[in-house]
């Protein structure tokens, strides 16, 4: 870890402010993805600056029916909710299935959306990266890459965006409210809040250099069942290989995203439109896939999860 | 004591206290943080500087220059051991790769320098300022490209009969292939050391299994006088068989602390441990059977092939397959083939860990060709003397007893025999079983005992305890000995000081360090009659008193002037020669696999062991069910990922190097047949250790064929090597 300095912020807009004042600055909120990295020189921010205690750490309701969670509620609230596990249990469902109860305490909305990749090669400072050091290539395409993407990803990088929770936000078309360094703030959609690797797979998501994310929005509740369902190589405290998210209606419509397959949860228009036929809706999500040997089965792996998905829905038996 | 007839009757026998379940004497420490642990030990020494190892950044090659001038500048850094400034050091026995010096890098994450700094961070941090370059080298990373030129290991081809000729002739064969894939300790505890030096003497604090093998590698490989070596590890975090030997934590931090003139504490971190020290090596195994119609064995067949550094030794995956199985027709065998990926040395079981997840797979298929039941066809295949030399018997072999009684409990008539058919909504659920066996193995043991003037009584050992329950059942043999109860025994461990033990590995611990005691404490029995006058044969102790005839005192009245001390080993003759003793074990396992992602869930496991008298039930069954969790691992989860192309396992952490969860591990039940065995030694003890990890495995393995009709050879049973034969979706 390399010496760094530390501030507390006193306001979200100037908590944004002092991000652009020090090259190298970073936010730090609940610590769990951000300080592991430091540890292992993944990331060398020069300063910090600690956005715990700006007010941003309540959920309530908005005007149209839905929710604003403020960006520094943990996971451990947000999952608990009583509001969020009563109309948006696809959320709960999705965060209880990451990390663990400690890590969950500690995590924040904000920063679990900013998580970084789960790539060993990221992790491995020896190895090259294009991700973690621009330009020094990809070590996991030609080496292991079982976690892997298989869409969206590029010829630099075949990462995944790791986590759970956007994975549910995603279906639910939540949006991301932020505040950048001048004062002004926006409200980014979800589905654009990622960015696909291209050519440049160390830019990860829309925000611009120190815009601080204040709370992310959820639109009024969709009503239908809801599922996460993680498949994974243990039962608890482990990434995605794939998760599917999903919505489902009384009549068998409704919405699904993907986890563990992408750079961003991945949602396809066509694929909420081909439900409630789990293949077709597959296809849509795995159209032009470019999986590697090791992470093929991934492609197979979200049909038929998702068919067990939509079983359940249909009232076919339990998940677990 | 010599140990070279059967035991007759002997106070262990009473079972007042030996094979009581009996709460850890340790478990208080533990519970309130009060076991010191090496890493912890901040009392024994003043001044301690903090230590941070770099490990090498290619798998092989060599070292062209290191740069430390940028991390001698950073904030606190006392001192930098560099790898250049010092010849490689000589290695003891057990160890292959390189501990420290030199230029040449043999694997991945070879430790080649250290910081030594104020604080940890300070080191951490300076660390990455080092500066290394290399001249990389080619390397043979992949077994299975490397495995046709492989070597045969020397004398490991056993013949018994004409196996050729008997697989030819048999109406039903199997020839399968299986492989394991490379697997890491992944203990708790990483390494961890404080090295100090007084003079020319060292004491390193550190966490061990084996605590003279320890010393005297330590002072080969610092070129140093035994005697001036004091090696202090009282409290093990787990091993499994990565802390049996001399690692790189010991001896940089004892040329760090030489080198900056202060005690260096040491603790190797996470990411580097995979690489940097060992781990059990990938196989290759071939089995080739043949039967009769009538379920007997004629041939068998077990060629193991495994890679290791140049001068490493092979994953002895055959060991089980020369003595479980009866046939007249045999034949073993093991190849080597030179990989240039970290050391592959033991863990827990080496050698029938991984032999028997090939063989009882295999056992499953050939009980599945002959159409018979699994527990009935290794019945029909029993045998109570050594195959390959029938004139010697096993001690004591209770396998089909293990099996009828693990059959019962477990309900396994109600299995289903078809695979695939059993369905529950989603789910597909199977039945599993395989047979345990694990070798006892003797070795002599020392203790000493001292009765003090207030009736209690210190056991001192440099026998470690590894988190196995040691203290207990030392304990409790010097309470069943003594006549006192278990809170009036002290005991004291891991000290290089103190008698020369066994040590904990290879499931040998507990059957040796407690005739080791049990010696100490006959002697000290001789000793107390002698002190109160009584002539020694009419002793009885019992309930804290020494009584003969009428007359009856305190057992602490014998050392009421002086303490009374006596020291002793076991030591065995060739009761091992004569008799083949082993340890058995029945593996049941139910497991459903979700028909639609096929996630594999474990749902009963079930462990009927025989392993001579159990000298504390809690512990061993503790022992048997991390074991078994353990076996799950390897089953379903455990590996060691090889890139090929730059030679390093890649997921070398705990988040990619997955072992199981709770959420993984169901209901395990665990029943050992009561039994002693008077061969063994004095305790009528056998190792259980590393039984309940013996062909767990291939149960699971099994129960996974068993619900989902696809057979999977090659491990970890991961849900992408049979998602395309579950039946199909939507
Ligand atoms: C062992 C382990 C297992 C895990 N398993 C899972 C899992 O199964 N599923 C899963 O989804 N996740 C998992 N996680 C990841 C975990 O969810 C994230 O570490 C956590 O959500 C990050 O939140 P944080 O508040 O600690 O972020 P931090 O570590 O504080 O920050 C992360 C990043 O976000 C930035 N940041 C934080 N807040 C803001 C803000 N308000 N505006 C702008 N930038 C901000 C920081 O600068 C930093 O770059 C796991 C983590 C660990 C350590
Ligand atoms: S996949 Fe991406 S994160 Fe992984 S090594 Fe390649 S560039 Fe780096």
């Amino acid at each position: 870890m390399r010496p760094f300095t530390y501030e507390r912020a006193g306001s979200p807009a100037e908590a944004a402010a002092a991000a652009i004042r020090m090259q190298g600055a970073r936010f730090i909120a609940g610590g769990t993805n951000l300080i592991d990295l430091m540890k292992i020189e993944v990331e060398t921010p020069a300063h910090l600056i600690d956005v715990n205690g700006l007010g941003l750490d309540s959920i309530e309701g908005t005007q149209d029916g839905g929710l604003r969670i403020g960006a520094l509620v943990s996971n451990a609230d947000l999952s608990a909710d009583k509001r969020v596990r009563r109309d948006y249990g696809v959320l709960t469902r999705a965060i209880v299935a990451g990390a663990s109860g400690q890590l969950r305490n500690k995590a924040t909305t904000g920063g679990n959306l900013l998580q970084r990749t789960r790539c060993p090669y990221f992790y491995d400072t020896n190895q090259p990266c294009n991700k973690r050091k621009p330009g020094s290539g990809c070590g996991a395409i030609g080496g292991f890459s079982r976690q892997l993407g298989i869409v969206g990803v590029s010829d630099k990088c075949i990462a995944t965006y790791p986590g759970d929770m956007a994975v549910a936000l995603r279906v639910l078309d939540a949006k991301v409210e932020t505040v950048k360094p001048d004062g002004t703030t926006r409200t980014i959609p979800i589905g654009e809040f990622h960015r696909l690797w291209g050519d440049t797979p160390h830019i990860e998501t829309a925000l611009e250099t120190g815009e601080l994310i204040t709370a992310v929005i959820l639109p009024p509740p969709l009503g239908g069942r809801h599922f996460y369902h993680k498949v994974r190589d243990r039962r608890s405290y482990a990434f995605a290989l794939v998760s599917i998210a999903a919505v489902i209606q009384q009549d068998g419509s409704g919405r699904v995203a993907v986890g563990g397959i992408a750079p961003k949860p991945w949602r396809v228009p066509a694929a909420d439109a081909a439900l409630p036929d789990a293949a077709a809706a597959a296809r849509a999500l795995t159209a032009g896939a470019t999986p590697t040997e090791d992470n093929r089965f991934k492609i197979a792996l979200v049909e038929r999860t998702l068919a067990g998905v939509l079983a359940e829905a249909r009232g076919e038996g339990a998940t677990s | 004591m010599k140990f070279d007839t059967p035991a007759g009757t002997n106070p262990i026998d009473q079972g007042k206290v030996v094979g009581r379940p009996t709460p850890r004497i340790d478990g208080k420490f533990k519970t309130t943080g009060t076991a010191p642990y090496a890493y912890e030990r901040h009392d024994v020494a003043p001044n301690q500087a903090y230590g941070y190892i770099l490990g090498a950044s290619i798998a092989k090659g060599t070292i062209t220059s290191i740069d430390t001038a940028e991390a001698e500048a950073a904030n606190g850094v006392i001192g930098i051991v560099s790898t250049l400034d010092h010849k490689p050091v000589p290695l003891g026995p057990m160890n292959t790769a390189n501990l420290f010096g030199g230029g040449e890098v043999q694997h991945y994450h070879q430790a080649i320098a250290m910081v030594v700094a104020e604080s940890f961070e300070q080191a951490r941090a300076a660390a990455h300022l080092i500066r290394v370059d290399y001249a990389r080298g080619e390397g043979s990373f992949d077994l299975k490209r490397a495995a046709p030129s492989a070597e045969p290991v020397e004398d490991s081809e056993k013949r018994q009969g004409d196996f050729e000729a008997a697989f030819g002739n048999a109406p039903v064969t199997l020839d399968a292939t299986y492989t394991t894939p490379d697997e890491s300790h992944a203990m708790m505890e990483p390494f961890a050391t404080i090295a100090a030096w007084e003079g020319d003497k060292l004491t390193v604090w550190t966490s061990n299994q084996m605590i003279q093998w320890n010393k005297r590698d330590l002072a080969k490989a610092l070129d140093m006088p035994i005697e001036k070596v004091r090696v202090d590890s009282p409290y093990i975090g787990g091993g499994f068989g990565a802390k049996l030997f001399l690692r790189a934590d010991a001896v940089v931090a004892a040329l760090g602390a030489k080198q900056v003139g202060r005690p260096v504490k040491l603790s190797m971190q996470r990411p580097l441990t995979f690489n940097n020290s060992t781990h059990r090596a990938a196989t290759i195994q071939r089995i080739r059977f043949g039967a009769g119609e009538d379920g007997k064995l004629t041939a068998i067949a077990h060629e193991s092939t495994s890679g290791n550094l140049p001068g490493g030794g092979p994953e002895s995956a055959i060991n089980q397959t020369e003595l479980l199985y009866a046939g007249e027709n045999r034949l073993t065998a093991m190849r080597l083939a030179i990989l240039n990926l970290p050391e592959g040395n033991a863990m827990r079981a080496p050698g029938e860990a991984s032999g028997l997840m090939a063989l009882e797979i295999a056992m499953d298929e050939m009980a599945e060709k002959l159409g018979m039941d699994p527990v009935a066809f290794r019945k029909a295949n029993d045998t109570q003397v050594d195959p390959m030399n029938p004139e010697r018997p096993f001690s004591k072999r209770k396998m089909i007893e293990c099996l009828d009684r693990g059959a019962r409990e477990f309900g396994w008539e109600r299995r289903n025999p078809q695979p695939g058919r059993n369905r529950e909504g989603r789910w597909l659920v199977g039945h599993g079983m395989a047979v345990g066996f694990r070798n006892n193995l003797l070795m002599k043991s020392g203790a000493r005992v001292r009765l003090s003037g207030d009736g209690i009584v210190t056991v001192e050992t440099d026998m470690t305890d590894i988190g196995t329950g040691t203290y207990t059942i030392l304990a409790q043999t010097a309470a069943e000995m003594m006549g006192l109860p278990i809170e009036r025994i002290r005991v004291e461990l891991g000290d290089s000081d103190y008698p020369i033990s066994a040590g904990s590995g290879g499931q040998w611990g507990a059957n040796n360090s407690t005739s080791g005691v049990y010696a100490a404490c006959v002697k000290l029995r001789e000793q107390v009659a002698q002190s109160l006058g009584f002539n020694s044969d009419e002793v009885e102790f019992a309930d804290g008193q020494v009584r003969a005839g009428e007359r009856s005192f305190p057992l602490g009245h014998a050392a009421a002037e002086n303490d009374l001390t006596a020291e002793d080993s076991i030591e065995y003759g060739n009761l091992d020669k004569q008799f083949q003793q082993s340890t058995f074990a029945g593996h049941f396992v139910e497991l459903a696999v979700d028909a639609y992602t096929g996630e594999a869930h474990l749902r009963r496991m079930l462990a009927v062991c025989e392993a001579g008298r159990i000298l504390n039930p809690i512990s061993a069954r503790s022992q048997v069910i991390g074991a078994m969790t353990m076996g799950a691992g390897a089953a379903l989860m455990e590996h060691l990922v090889v890139d090929k192309r730059f030679g390093f396992f890649v997921n070398h952490d705990l988040a990619g190097y997955e072992v199981p969860v709770h959420a993984d591990i169901p209901h395990q039940e665990v029943i050992f047949l009561e039994e002693t065995d008077p061969v063994s030694s004095p305790m009528k003890a056998k190792g259980v250790g590393e039984l309940g990890l013996c062909g767990v495995s291939a149960a699971i393995a099994n129960a996974l064929y068993n619900a989902t009709g696809a057979r999977v050879r090659d491990y970890p049973i991961t849900l992408d090597k049979y998602l395309d034969r579950l039946p199909a979706v939507a």
